[in-house]
């Protein structure tokens, strides 16, 4: 606990109030000033890209949206782009749209949520609850539309599987006016309110430099001048037919992070403005063949939080060989311990929130250290090690009980 | 016998033990009440302080076997102890007090302090590291809020020429509207206030999402209730304590109308801390303290100083 020159290490998290999710930060401290912080993920771990390899994609969809609790949309959007590519179908052009708008709708939650955490994390609750109860105005809206809050199940592999009718839109269009002046009325607070401005000023500051060397990605980025944005760079569903600004900040810090996230708010009711506007007629969905080709597609989206990739192998059969998913938080976590770096422990909570962590989608199988006196086992050597432990310390033999198990398998 | 009886009555009952406990918990309850109101929330219902603290009293006591088991109990009753007796030398709503003797206003000063100073020896001794920063955050707090405090109350006394509260209400009737000239002091100690019952934006030491819940978090059960009734029982004597030494005026009515008059100041005390937490957010240690040097010491200088002039201006 105590190291000498009065060095302080405590623990932040795997379970921590100012965490969401289980994941480890040590912080070495002296005073209230941060030495040294070390990360390490791996508390959340599913396994979910292997569970992957053994479903049809079919079930894949329903199983990859279930990577976020949050941008559920992006993950199955990102995952039925690289399938259809693949298998080189050509999604209806209403099916865009309604994946943007869904899309959309998506980031406007996220960040609503976001600004709520944020203001939680600098001890200012009345944020939360304000931001929160606006959130329920678009988590409505999803529900009405898609039938779900969080985890909608709109994509299916050649389209959307609801189409969005006449009313629902109108009921959208009056949704995003009372967003749009709520959301002019965070504006204000957040660049008026002198203590929430001295609380986030100056403070996780990322250079353009190092945002760019430390790959940030999204509003994390763009809020060091990053102009990067797959939406406007690489543009899938119907971006590249709507007008919007890429927003970016040169602040440099997490108020220029606030900044990037509540003006996004605003291009995004606009977005979906004009994709109601301007969405085509037609069918909602293509056939989709139940074996995919074999081939090999990397498909990007612009999370809410980031740039998401998922690379996507298939061999031919109703299978996939492989799938592999990069969530914005893997890009954007090392740049955390860059900006907590000489800053002080009161910063620590705001600063991991700002870059909107996800840590479950981010977390993956780390292989430890051989000094640790750490070694991987295999399924039946775990076994093996259980059966004789429990034989050694307990006095129990589970030996024979495993020989039937193992029988009956068989 | 009947005056022991008496003295009993009076520091057990009323205005003493109970009747805090009783008031802590009421102004506990707008406190959270009108916070919850302010943030569209619903908000719990009047007796929830109480099953709170029921429930707690109901619970058992961990101590995690690192700590220092002594210290570790013996803080939250020296703090409550502390709390309950500066009530006594307060006047209330009458002229008198139910104890005072010339140097009091001091004496409740200091015993206000002990409270802090018992957080800080229970978190130390519990020897968790959230509470171990949370402890030294909440001295470290002390040293900021505590000066501007002292020098706003004792720049009233300054003006009532004497170091008596009970003195300085019968002052204060006899010159009706010299609080007046106190009012930037009064502002002053309503932002001391809020430090020294760590609450936003100076909730610096128990700040949730830094330090869990800072000295407290390895307390549990009745030691935690006896903490819990101590900031309640705090809040009542601190606001108790402003509105005796800077809002002094109709402390000749009966009994019925000034306990009236001196729960609606205490009130209005209280409601006017629950909207300066809803409206701000947590500052950090370091912004804390300049700002109460940088700020409030200054003002409280400013009043001192205006408090000598007037004196030698009016009161020769």
């Amino acid at each position: 606990m105590h190291d000498p020159k009065n060095k302080f290490r405590i623990p932040m998290g795997p379970q921590h109030p100012a965490l969401k999710e289980p994941e480890g930060f040590s912080v070495a401290l002296k005073g209230e000033k941060i030495l040294g912080v070390e990360i390490r993920l791996g508390y959340n771990h599913r396994g979910i890209e292997k569970a992957c390899e053994q479903r049809s994609y079919v079930q894949d969809v329903y199983l990859i949206e279930r990577i976020c609790g949050i941008c559920s949309h992006t993950h199955s959007t990102c995952f039925v782009q690289a399938v259809e590519e693949i298998a080189g179908l050509i999604v209806p052009e209403r099916a865009q749209y309604i994946r943007t708008i869904i899309g959309e709708l998506e980031r406007i939650h996220s960040h609503l949520l976001w600004l709520g955490v944020a203001g939680h994390e600098i001890g200012f609750d009345t944020l939360l609850m304000y931001s929160w109860r606006d959130r329920e105005i678009v988590m409505d809206i999803l529900a009405q539309v898609t039938g779900n809050r969080v985890n909608y199940g709109m994509n299916t592999i050649g389209g959307v599987r609801r189409d969005i009718s006449k009313d629902q839109a109108a009921d959208v269009l009056k949704a995003m006016d009372l967003l749009e002046e709520r959301t002019k009325y965070y504006i204000e607070i957040a660049t008026q309110e002198t203590t929430i401005i001295k609380r986030l000023k100056g403070v996780g500051v990322l250079s353009h430099e190092d945002a760019l060397r430390l790959d940030a990605v999204g509003p994390t980025g763009r809020a060091s001048g990053v102009r990067r944005d797959v939406r406007a760079d690489d543009p899938y569903a119907a971006y590249g037919k709507l007008n919007f600004d890429v927003i970016t900040s040169n602040h440099n810090d997490v108020y220029g992070r606030t900044l990037v996230r509540v003006k996004e708010l605003m291009e995004s009711y606009k977005m979906i403005r004009q994709a109601l506007k301007d969405i085509p007629d037609g069918p909602i969905t293509v056939k989709a063949p139940r074996n995919i080709p074999a081939g090999e597609a990397l498909s990007r989206y612009e999370a809410p939080r980031g740039e998401d990739v998922h690379y996507v192998l298939a061999n031919g059969t109703d299978k996939p060989e492989r799938v592999k998913v990069r969530a914005p938080t893997l890009a954007n976590v090392q740049a955390v311990k860059h900006m907590l770096r000489d800053r002080f422990l009161a910063d620590m909570p705001i600063v991991i929130a700002a870059i909107d962590p996800c840590f479950s989608c981010t977390d993956r199988m780390v292989s430890l250290n051989e000094e640790d006196h750490s070694h991987l086992l295999r399924w039946d050597e775990l076994r093996a090690y259980s059966i004789k432990w429990h034989r050694d310390n307990m006095s129990i033999d589970f030996s024979g009980l495993n020989k039937k198990l193992m029988d009956r398998i068989k | 016998m009947t005056s022991v009886l008496r003295q009993l009555f009076s520091i057990l009952i009323f205005p003493g033990f109970l009747f805090l406990v009783v008031t802590g918990l009421g102004a506990e309850f707008i406190d959270r009440k009108l916070y919850a109101r302010l943030q569209n929330r619903v908000g719990p219902p009047w007796f929830q302080p109480l099953a709170d603290l029921i429930k707690l009293l109901g619970k058992e006591d961990l101590i995690p076997c690192e700590a220092n088991p002594r210290m570790f109990g013996i803080a939250p009753i020296m703090a409550l102890s502390a709390a309950v007796t500066s009530f006594f030398y307060i006047p209330l709503w009458g002229n008198s007090a139910l104890y005072s003797f010339n140097g009091d206003i001091l004496v409740v000063l200091y015993l206000l302090t002990l409270p802090t100073l018992a957080f800080f020896i229970g978190g130390w001794y519990s020897t968790s590291l959230y509470a171990r920063i949370g402890s030294v955050r909440s001295v470290t707090q002390l040293f900021a809020y505590e000066v501007p405090l002292f020098m706003g109350i004792l720049s009233s006394a300054l003006l009532a020429d004497t170091w008596s509260l009970a003195k300085m209400a019968v002052f204060y009737t006899e010159h009706p509207w010299f609080w007046v000239f106190n009012l930037a002091g009064f502002g002053v100690s309503i932002i001391a206030l809020l430090g020294k019952l760590e609450k936003a934006p100076f909730d610096i030491p128990e700040a949730e999402t830094e330090v869990v819940a800072g000295g407290f978090t390895e307390y549990s059960g009745r030691l935690f209730a006896i903490l819990r009734l101590t900031i309640d029982i705090e809040m009542i004597v601190g606001a108790s304590l402003l509105a005796a030494v800077f809002l002094p005026f109709g402390l000749g009515l009966d009994p019925v109308a000034g306990f009236g008059l001196y729960s609606l100041k205490v009130l209005s005390i209280v409601c006017l801390l629950a909207l300066l937490r809803t409206i701000l957010a947590r500052m950090r240690i370091d912004q804390m303290i300049s700002f109460c040097w940088r700020y409030l010491v200054p003002i409280a200088l400013m009043q001192l100083l205006a408090n000598l002039i007037i004196k030698g201006l009016l009161m020769r």
